[in-house]
Protein backbone atom coordinates (compact mmCIF):
# COMPACT_ATOMS: atom_id res chain seq x y z
CA UNK A 1 0.00 0.00 0.00
CA UNK A 2 1.03 3.54 -0.56
CA UNK A 3 0.87 4.68 3.02
CA UNK A 4 2.99 1.92 4.40
CA UNK A 5 6.31 1.76 6.09
CA UNK A 6 8.85 -0.77 4.94
CA UNK A 7 10.10 -2.44 8.09
CA UNK A 8 13.15 -4.58 8.60
CA UNK A 9 13.89 -6.04 12.03
CA UNK A 10 17.22 -7.82 12.36
CA UNK A 11 19.18 -9.27 15.25
CA UNK A 12 22.75 -10.60 15.16
CA UNK A 13 21.51 -14.10 14.52
CA UNK A 14 18.29 -13.73 12.63
CA UNK A 15 16.08 -11.58 10.46
CA UNK A 16 12.93 -11.43 12.54
CA UNK A 17 10.62 -9.42 10.33
CA UNK A 18 10.69 -7.86 6.91
CA UNK A 19 7.68 -6.32 5.24
CA UNK A 20 5.03 -3.63 5.13
CA UNK A 21 3.62 -2.11 8.27
CA UNK A 22 1.62 0.90 9.32
CA UNK A 23 3.38 1.52 12.61
CA UNK A 24 6.33 0.50 14.74
CA UNK A 25 6.43 1.09 18.48
CA UNK A 26 9.75 0.95 20.33
CA UNK A 27 10.83 1.46 23.95
CA UNK A 28 13.13 4.44 23.33
CA UNK A 29 15.68 5.31 26.00
CA UNK A 30 13.91 8.63 26.48
CA UNK A 31 10.44 7.13 26.43
CA UNK A 32 8.40 4.82 24.28
CA UNK A 33 7.46 6.13 20.85
CA UNK A 34 5.69 5.03 17.72
CA UNK A 35 6.85 5.57 14.15
CA UNK A 36 4.06 6.19 11.66
CA UNK A 37 3.94 7.07 7.98
CA UNK A 38 6.00 10.16 7.02
CA UNK A 39 7.95 10.23 10.24
CA UNK A 40 10.98 12.52 10.12
CA UNK A 41 14.39 10.87 9.64
CA UNK A 42 15.60 9.63 12.98
CA UNK A 43 18.16 7.42 14.64
CA UNK A 44 17.24 6.39 18.14
CA UNK A 45 18.51 3.99 20.75
CA UNK A 46 16.04 1.87 22.61
CA UNK A 47 16.24 -0.21 25.73
CA UNK A 48 14.63 -3.24 27.29
CA UNK A 49 10.91 -3.39 26.65
CA UNK A 50 8.18 -4.05 24.14
CA UNK A 51 8.71 -3.68 20.43
CA UNK A 52 5.57 -3.95 18.38
CA UNK A 53 4.69 -3.73 14.71
CA UNK A 54 1.28 -2.96 13.30
CA UNK A 55 1.09 -4.98 10.13
CA UNK A 56 -1.03 -7.24 8.00
CA UNK A 57 2.10 -9.06 6.87
CA UNK A 58 2.67 -11.11 9.97
CA UNK A 59 1.37 -14.51 9.05
CA UNK A 60 4.25 -16.36 10.60
CA UNK A 61 3.51 -15.08 14.09
CA UNK A 62 0.99 -16.96 16.16
CA UNK A 63 -0.59 -14.20 18.16
CA UNK A 64 -1.64 -11.05 16.44
CA UNK A 65 -3.97 -8.73 18.29
CA UNK A 66 -5.57 -5.98 16.36
CA UNK A 67 -2.97 -6.44 13.58
CA UNK A 68 -0.18 -5.86 16.07
CA UNK A 69 2.73 -8.26 16.60
CA UNK A 70 4.38 -7.93 19.98
CA UNK A 71 8.03 -8.71 20.66
CA UNK A 72 10.21 -8.61 23.74
CA UNK A 73 13.47 -6.83 23.05
CA UNK A 74 16.57 -6.12 25.07
CA UNK A 75 17.64 -2.97 23.29
CA UNK A 76 19.18 -1.72 20.08
CA UNK A 77 18.81 0.99 17.46
CA UNK A 78 16.07 2.11 15.15
CA UNK A 79 16.57 4.13 12.00
CA UNK A 80 13.85 5.87 10.03
CA UNK A 81 14.38 7.43 6.60
CA UNK A 82 11.91 7.85 3.79
CA UNK A 83 9.35 5.58 5.40
CA UNK A 84 11.91 2.86 5.67
CA UNK A 85 12.37 1.61 9.22
CA UNK A 86 15.36 -0.47 10.19
CA UNK A 87 15.49 -1.99 13.63
CA UNK A 88 18.82 -3.36 14.80
CA UNK A 89 18.14 -5.17 18.02
CA UNK A 90 20.23 -7.19 20.39
CA UNK A 91 17.48 -9.77 20.83
CA UNK A 92 13.91 -9.84 19.63
CA UNK A 93 11.48 -12.52 20.68
CA UNK A 94 7.86 -12.78 19.58
CA UNK A 95 5.62 -12.80 22.65
CA UNK A 96 4.12 -16.10 21.60
CA UNK A 97 7.51 -17.80 21.51
CA UNK A 98 8.69 -16.82 24.98
CA UNK A 99 9.09 -19.75 27.31
CA UNK A 100 7.35 -18.37 30.40
CA UNK A 101 8.80 -20.91 32.79
CA UNK A 102 12.32 -20.30 31.59
CA UNK A 103 11.85 -16.56 31.82
CA UNK A 104 10.52 -16.88 35.36
CA UNK A 105 13.41 -19.12 36.32
CA UNK A 106 15.84 -16.56 34.91
CA UNK A 107 14.06 -13.81 36.84
CA UNK A 108 14.35 -15.71 40.10
CA UNK A 109 17.98 -16.56 39.45
CA UNK A 110 18.88 -12.95 38.74
CA UNK A 111 16.93 -11.71 41.75
CA UNK A 112 18.68 -14.22 44.00
CA UNK A 113 22.09 -13.18 42.76
CA UNK A 114 21.34 -9.56 43.52
CA UNK A 115 19.92 -10.39 46.94
CA UNK A 116 22.95 -12.41 47.96
CA UNK A 117 24.95 -9.29 47.34
CA UNK A 118 28.70 -9.21 47.10
CA UNK A 119 28.54 -8.15 43.47
CA UNK A 120 30.55 -5.21 42.36
CA UNK A 121 30.74 -2.86 39.42
CA UNK A 122 30.27 -4.55 36.09
CA UNK A 123 29.07 -7.79 37.67
CA UNK A 124 26.31 -6.04 39.53
CA UNK A 125 25.29 -4.10 36.43
CA UNK A 126 25.18 -7.30 34.45
CA UNK A 127 22.98 -8.98 37.06
CA UNK A 128 20.64 -6.01 37.16
CA UNK A 129 20.37 -5.99 33.39
CA UNK A 130 19.66 -9.72 33.40
CA UNK A 131 16.90 -9.19 35.93
CA UNK A 132 15.37 -6.43 33.86
CA UNK A 133 15.46 -8.54 30.70
CA UNK A 134 13.90 -11.51 32.45
CA UNK A 135 11.15 -9.37 34.00
CA UNK A 136 10.43 -7.84 30.63
CA UNK A 137 10.07 -11.26 29.05
CA UNK A 138 7.79 -12.51 31.79
CA UNK A 139 5.62 -9.41 31.56
CA UNK A 140 5.29 -9.55 27.80
CA UNK A 141 4.62 -13.25 27.66
CA UNK A 142 1.87 -12.82 30.22
CA UNK A 143 0.39 -10.09 28.10
CA UNK A 144 0.24 -7.43 30.78
CA UNK A 145 1.44 -4.64 28.58
CA UNK A 146 1.55 -3.64 24.98
CA UNK A 147 -1.84 -4.98 24.02
CA UNK B 1 56.45 -53.72 -15.94
CA UNK B 2 55.31 -53.76 -12.37
CA UNK B 3 54.58 -57.14 -10.98
CA UNK B 4 51.19 -58.23 -9.73
CA UNK B 5 51.85 -57.77 -6.07
CA UNK B 6 53.07 -54.20 -6.56
CA UNK B 7 49.90 -53.32 -8.41
CA UNK B 8 47.77 -54.95 -5.75
CA UNK B 9 49.49 -52.89 -3.06
CA UNK B 10 48.92 -49.72 -5.02
CA UNK B 11 45.27 -50.56 -5.41
CA UNK B 12 44.94 -51.08 -1.68
CA UNK B 13 46.67 -47.86 -0.83
CA UNK B 14 44.63 -45.80 -3.29
CA UNK B 15 41.51 -47.44 -1.92
CA UNK B 16 42.45 -46.31 1.57
CA UNK B 17 43.14 -42.78 0.43
CA UNK B 18 39.80 -42.70 -1.30
CA UNK B 19 38.06 -43.70 1.88
CA UNK B 20 39.80 -40.95 3.81
CA UNK B 21 39.01 -38.25 1.26
CA UNK B 22 35.42 -39.35 1.07
CA UNK B 23 35.06 -39.21 4.85
CA UNK B 24 36.59 -35.73 4.86
CA UNK B 25 34.15 -34.65 2.21
CA UNK B 26 31.23 -35.85 4.32
CA UNK B 27 32.54 -34.05 7.40
CA UNK B 28 33.04 -30.84 5.43
CA UNK B 29 29.52 -31.11 4.02
CA UNK B 30 28.04 -31.41 7.49
CA UNK B 31 30.11 -28.50 8.80
CA UNK B 32 29.26 -26.45 5.73
CA UNK B 33 25.56 -26.70 6.46
CA UNK B 34 26.04 -25.25 9.93
CA UNK B 35 28.51 -22.60 8.80
CA UNK B 36 26.21 -21.54 5.98
CA UNK B 37 23.29 -21.12 8.34
CA UNK B 38 25.39 -18.97 10.65
CA UNK B 39 26.59 -16.62 7.96
CA UNK B 40 23.17 -16.32 6.35
CA UNK B 41 21.66 -15.35 9.68
CA UNK B 42 24.38 -12.83 10.49
CA UNK B 43 24.53 -11.05 7.14
CA UNK B 44 21.32 -9.00 7.44
CA UNK B 45 22.43 -7.49 10.73
CA UNK B 46 25.95 -6.79 9.57
CA UNK B 47 24.72 -5.15 6.37
CA UNK B 48 22.09 -3.08 8.14
CA UNK B 49 24.45 -1.78 10.77
CA UNK B 50 26.81 -0.83 7.98
CA UNK B 51 24.00 1.01 6.22
CA UNK B 52 23.21 3.00 9.34
CA UNK B 53 26.84 3.86 9.99
CA UNK B 54 27.10 4.99 6.35
CA UNK B 55 24.14 7.27 6.80
CA UNK B 56 25.61 8.66 9.99
CA UNK B 57 28.86 9.30 8.26
CA UNK B 58 27.19 11.10 5.38
CA UNK B 59 25.16 13.18 7.73
CA UNK B 60 27.72 14.09 10.36
CA UNK B 61 30.96 15.95 10.23
CA UNK B 62 34.06 13.75 9.86
CA UNK B 63 35.18 15.10 13.22
CA UNK B 64 32.15 13.55 14.91
CA UNK B 65 34.00 10.33 15.55
CA UNK B 66 37.69 9.50 15.61
CA UNK B 67 37.20 6.58 13.21
CA UNK B 68 35.44 8.71 10.58
CA UNK B 69 38.56 10.67 9.81
CA UNK B 70 41.32 9.24 7.73
CA UNK B 71 44.74 10.32 8.87
CA UNK B 72 46.74 12.59 6.67
CA UNK B 73 49.78 10.43 6.54
CA UNK B 74 49.63 6.68 6.40
CA UNK B 75 52.79 5.56 8.14
CA UNK B 76 51.76 2.19 9.44
CA UNK B 77 49.27 -0.39 8.24
CA UNK B 78 47.73 -3.46 9.82
CA UNK B 79 46.41 -6.25 7.64
CA UNK B 80 44.07 -8.74 9.24
CA UNK B 81 44.47 -11.91 7.19
CA UNK B 82 41.82 -14.56 7.71
CA UNK B 83 42.81 -18.07 6.65
CA UNK B 84 41.79 -21.51 7.82
CA UNK B 85 43.34 -23.56 10.61
CA UNK B 86 43.63 -26.62 8.43
CA UNK B 87 44.77 -27.38 4.93
CA UNK B 88 43.37 -29.83 2.39
CA UNK B 89 40.92 -27.27 1.12
CA UNK B 90 42.25 -26.80 -2.37
CA UNK B 91 43.68 -23.37 -3.05
CA UNK B 92 41.62 -21.77 -0.26
CA UNK B 93 44.50 -20.73 1.97
CA UNK B 94 47.05 -20.00 -0.69
CA UNK B 95 44.57 -17.82 -2.55
CA UNK B 96 43.90 -15.54 0.38
CA UNK B 97 47.59 -15.41 1.27
CA UNK B 98 48.37 -14.49 -2.31
CA UNK B 99 45.73 -11.79 -2.18
CA UNK B 100 47.30 -10.34 0.96
CA UNK B 101 50.78 -10.40 -0.57
CA UNK B 102 49.42 -8.78 -3.67
CA UNK B 103 47.84 -5.99 -1.63
CA UNK B 104 51.11 -5.46 0.22
CA UNK B 105 53.02 -5.42 -3.04
CA UNK B 106 50.75 -2.96 -4.84
CA UNK B 107 49.54 -0.66 -2.09
CA UNK B 108 51.77 -0.84 0.94
CA UNK B 109 55.18 -1.34 -0.54
CA UNK B 110 56.65 1.76 1.02
CA UNK B 111 55.06 1.01 4.35
CA UNK B 112 56.60 -2.42 4.28
CA UNK B 113 60.01 -1.07 3.36
CA UNK B 114 59.83 1.35 6.25
CA UNK B 115 59.11 -1.62 8.50
CA UNK B 116 55.67 -0.41 9.52
CA UNK B 117 53.56 -3.17 8.07
CA UNK B 118 51.92 -5.44 10.59
CA UNK B 119 49.94 -8.59 10.07
CA UNK B 120 47.33 -10.09 12.31
CA UNK B 121 46.65 -13.63 11.13
CA UNK B 122 43.46 -15.36 12.15
CA UNK B 123 43.85 -19.06 11.43
CA UNK B 124 46.87 -21.32 11.73
CA UNK B 125 47.75 -21.49 8.03
CA UNK B 126 48.26 -17.78 7.55
CA UNK B 127 50.13 -17.47 10.82
CA UNK B 128 52.55 -20.21 9.81
CA UNK B 129 53.03 -18.85 6.32
CA UNK B 130 53.82 -15.30 7.37
CA UNK B 131 55.86 -16.16 10.44
CA UNK B 132 58.28 -18.13 8.23
CA UNK B 133 58.77 -15.03 6.14
CA UNK B 134 59.94 -11.71 7.37
CA UNK B 135 56.72 -10.17 8.64
CA UNK B 136 55.78 -8.57 11.94
CA UNK B 137 52.90 -10.51 13.41
CA UNK B 138 50.45 -9.14 15.94
CA UNK B 139 48.58 -11.41 18.34
CA UNK B 140 48.11 -15.12 18.05
CA UNK B 141 44.84 -16.36 16.66
CA UNK B 142 45.68 -19.92 15.77
CA UNK B 143 43.05 -22.58 16.18
CA UNK B 144 40.12 -20.22 16.67
CA UNK B 145 37.94 -21.88 14.04
CA UNK B 146 37.41 -25.06 16.05
CA UNK B 147 34.92 -23.27 18.23
CA UNK B 148 34.39 -19.94 16.60
CA UNK B 149 32.93 -17.38 18.96
CA UNK B 150 32.08 -13.72 18.83
CA UNK B 151 34.75 -13.09 21.45
CA UNK B 152 37.42 -13.80 18.85
CA UNK B 153 36.05 -11.05 16.64
CA UNK B 154 35.87 -8.48 19.42
CA UNK B 155 39.34 -9.33 20.62
CA UNK B 156 40.77 -8.86 17.10
CA UNK B 157 38.94 -5.54 16.88
CA UNK B 158 40.29 -4.51 20.30
CA UNK B 159 43.83 -5.24 19.12
CA UNK B 160 43.24 -3.25 15.94
CA UNK B 161 41.79 -0.28 17.82
CA UNK B 162 44.56 -0.27 20.39
CA UNK B 163 47.29 -0.04 17.77
CA UNK B 164 45.27 2.58 15.95
CA UNK B 165 45.05 4.70 19.07
CA UNK B 166 48.74 4.34 19.75
CA UNK B 167 49.36 5.30 16.13
CA UNK B 168 51.32 2.16 15.41
CA UNK B 169 49.13 1.92 12.33
CA UNK B 170 46.89 4.44 10.62
CA UNK B 171 44.88 2.03 8.58
CA UNK B 172 43.47 -1.45 9.10
CA UNK B 173 42.37 -3.72 6.27
CA UNK B 174 40.83 -7.17 6.41
CA UNK B 175 41.71 -9.82 3.82
CA UNK B 176 39.35 -12.79 3.68
CA UNK B 177 37.36 -15.21 1.57
CA UNK B 178 33.74 -14.28 1.19
CA UNK B 179 31.33 -17.18 0.86
CA UNK B 180 29.72 -16.93 -2.58
CA UNK B 181 28.48 -20.47 -2.93
CA UNK B 182 29.82 -23.92 -2.17
CA UNK B 183 32.23 -23.97 -5.07
CA UNK B 184 33.23 -20.33 -5.30
CA UNK B 185 34.69 -17.70 -2.98
CA UNK B 186 35.24 -14.00 -3.45
CA UNK B 187 38.59 -12.82 -2.22
CA UNK B 188 38.11 -9.51 -0.46
CA UNK B 189 40.40 -6.76 0.82
CA UNK B 190 38.16 -4.62 2.95
CA UNK B 191 39.02 -1.43 4.82
CA UNK B 192 38.06 -1.60 8.50
CA UNK B 193 39.68 1.46 10.05
CA UNK B 194 39.18 4.30 9.50
CA UNK B 195 35.62 3.71 8.34
CA UNK B 196 35.82 4.42 4.59
CA UNK B 197 34.01 7.48 3.32
CA UNK B 198 32.98 5.73 0.16
CA UNK B 199 30.91 2.74 1.23
CA UNK B 200 32.79 -0.48 0.64
CA UNK B 201 30.59 -3.15 -0.88
CA UNK B 202 31.49 -6.77 -1.47
CA UNK B 203 29.81 -8.67 -4.34
CA UNK B 204 27.46 -10.35 -1.87
CA UNK B 205 26.40 -7.02 -0.43
CA UNK B 206 25.57 -5.67 -3.87
CA UNK B 207 23.42 -8.72 -4.46
CA UNK B 208 21.67 -8.39 -1.14
CA UNK B 209 20.90 -4.73 -1.63
CA UNK B 210 19.32 -5.01 -5.06
CA UNK B 211 15.59 -5.48 -4.79
CA UNK B 212 15.29 -3.50 -1.59
CA UNK B 213 13.79 -0.04 -1.66
CA UNK B 214 16.52 2.54 -1.90
CA UNK B 215 16.79 5.03 0.86
CA UNK B 216 17.53 8.65 0.15
CA UNK B 217 20.84 8.46 -1.60
CA UNK B 218 23.08 11.46 -1.66
CA UNK B 219 20.34 13.80 -0.54
CA UNK B 220 20.76 15.60 2.73
CA UNK B 221 19.10 13.88 5.61
CA UNK B 222 18.42 15.79 8.75
CA UNK B 223 18.31 13.18 11.44
CA UNK B 224 16.68 13.45 14.80
CA UNK B 225 18.99 11.78 17.29
CA UNK B 226 17.66 10.26 20.42
CA UNK B 227 19.35 10.52 22.89
CA UNK B 228 22.20 12.40 21.14
CA UNK B 229 24.47 11.85 18.17
CA UNK B 230 27.47 11.41 20.43
CA UNK B 231 25.89 8.72 22.59
CA UNK B 232 24.60 6.85 19.58
CA UNK B 233 27.96 6.95 17.83
CA UNK B 234 29.76 5.70 20.92
CA UNK B 235 27.37 2.77 21.05
CA UNK B 236 27.07 1.94 17.41
CA UNK B 237 30.60 2.34 16.05
CA UNK B 238 32.32 -0.31 18.22
CA UNK B 239 29.41 -2.61 17.56
CA UNK B 240 29.72 -1.95 13.84
CA UNK B 241 33.43 -2.84 13.85
CA UNK B 242 32.86 -6.03 15.86
CA UNK B 243 30.13 -7.19 13.56
CA UNK B 244 32.08 -6.45 10.39
CA UNK B 245 34.92 -8.60 11.63
CA UNK B 246 32.57 -11.27 12.95
CA UNK B 247 30.93 -11.44 9.55
CA UNK B 248 34.33 -11.78 7.85
CA UNK B 249 35.18 -14.67 10.18
CA UNK B 250 31.91 -16.43 9.48
CA UNK B 251 32.25 -15.83 5.74
CA UNK B 252 35.70 -17.35 5.80
CA UNK B 253 34.53 -20.27 7.90
CA UNK B 254 31.71 -21.14 5.50
CA UNK B 255 33.91 -20.63 2.47
CA UNK B 256 36.55 -22.93 3.97
CA UNK B 257 34.12 -25.79 4.45
CA UNK B 258 32.81 -25.32 0.93
CA UNK B 259 36.29 -25.27 -0.53
CA UNK B 260 37.28 -28.36 1.42
CA UNK B 261 34.19 -30.22 0.35
CA UNK B 262 34.91 -29.51 -3.30
CA UNK B 263 38.59 -30.36 -2.96
CA UNK B 264 37.84 -33.66 -1.26
CA UNK B 265 35.16 -34.48 -3.80
CA UNK B 266 37.72 -33.98 -6.57
CA UNK B 267 40.25 -36.07 -4.71
CA UNK B 268 37.74 -38.89 -4.31
CA UNK B 269 36.83 -38.94 -7.98
CA UNK B 270 40.51 -38.78 -8.94
CA UNK B 271 41.12 -41.78 -6.73
CA UNK B 272 38.30 -43.57 -8.50
CA UNK B 273 39.83 -42.86 -11.91
CA UNK B 274 43.18 -44.05 -10.70
CA UNK B 275 41.68 -47.21 -9.29
CA UNK B 276 40.03 -48.02 -12.57
CA UNK B 277 43.30 -47.63 -14.47
CA UNK B 278 45.08 -49.75 -11.91
CA UNK B 279 42.47 -52.49 -12.10
CA UNK B 280 42.77 -52.67 -15.87
CA UNK B 281 46.54 -52.87 -15.61
CA UNK B 282 46.22 -55.47 -12.90
CA UNK B 283 43.89 -57.65 -14.98
CA UNK B 284 46.01 -57.29 -18.05
CA UNK B 285 49.08 -58.33 -16.10
CA UNK B 286 47.25 -61.25 -14.55
CA UNK B 287 46.10 -62.41 -18.01
CA UNK B 288 49.65 -62.07 -19.27
CA UNK B 289 50.95 -64.20 -16.46
CA UNK B 290 48.37 -66.90 -17.17
CA UNK B 291 49.13 -66.88 -20.86
CA UNK B 292 52.81 -67.21 -20.08
CA UNK B 293 52.17 -70.12 -17.81
CA UNK B 294 50.04 -71.93 -20.40
CA UNK B 295 52.69 -71.28 -23.01
CA UNK B 296 55.27 -72.76 -20.70
CA UNK B 297 53.22 -75.87 -20.12
CA UNK B 298 52.22 -76.47 -23.72
CA UNK B 299 55.69 -75.87 -25.03
CA UNK B 300 57.07 -78.18 -22.33
CA UNK B 301 54.57 -80.89 -23.29
CA UNK B 302 55.37 -80.46 -26.94
CA UNK B 303 59.07 -80.75 -26.27
CA UNK B 304 58.45 -83.98 -24.32
CA UNK B 305 56.24 -85.39 -27.10
CA UNK B 306 58.85 -84.67 -29.74
CA UNK B 307 61.53 -86.41 -27.74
Amino acid sequence: MADDLYVDIVTPDDRVFQGQATGVRAPGVEGSFEVLYNHAPMIAAFGVGTLSVKTKDAHRFADIHDDRVVFATSGGFIEVIDNKVTVLAETVEPASEIDVERAQAAEERAARRLKEGGLEGAEREEAEAALERARNRVRISMGEIGR
Amino acid sequence: MANLRDIRNRINSVENTKQVTRAMKMVAAAKLRKAQERIFNTRPYAFKIREIVDHLQEELDPTAHEFFQSREEINGVLLVVITADRGLAGAFNSNVIKKAEEAIETEYRDVQKAGNLYLLCVGRKGHEHFSKRDYQLVGDYRGVFDSLSFRTASSVVDDAIEGYHREIWDEVDVVYNEFKNTIAQNRIVEPLLPIPEETFKTPIMEEELTGQPLSANGQEIDYIFEPGARTILDEIVPRYLNYQLWRALLESNAAEQGARMVAMDNATSNAEDLLEDLRITYNRERQNAITMEILDITSGAEALGDG
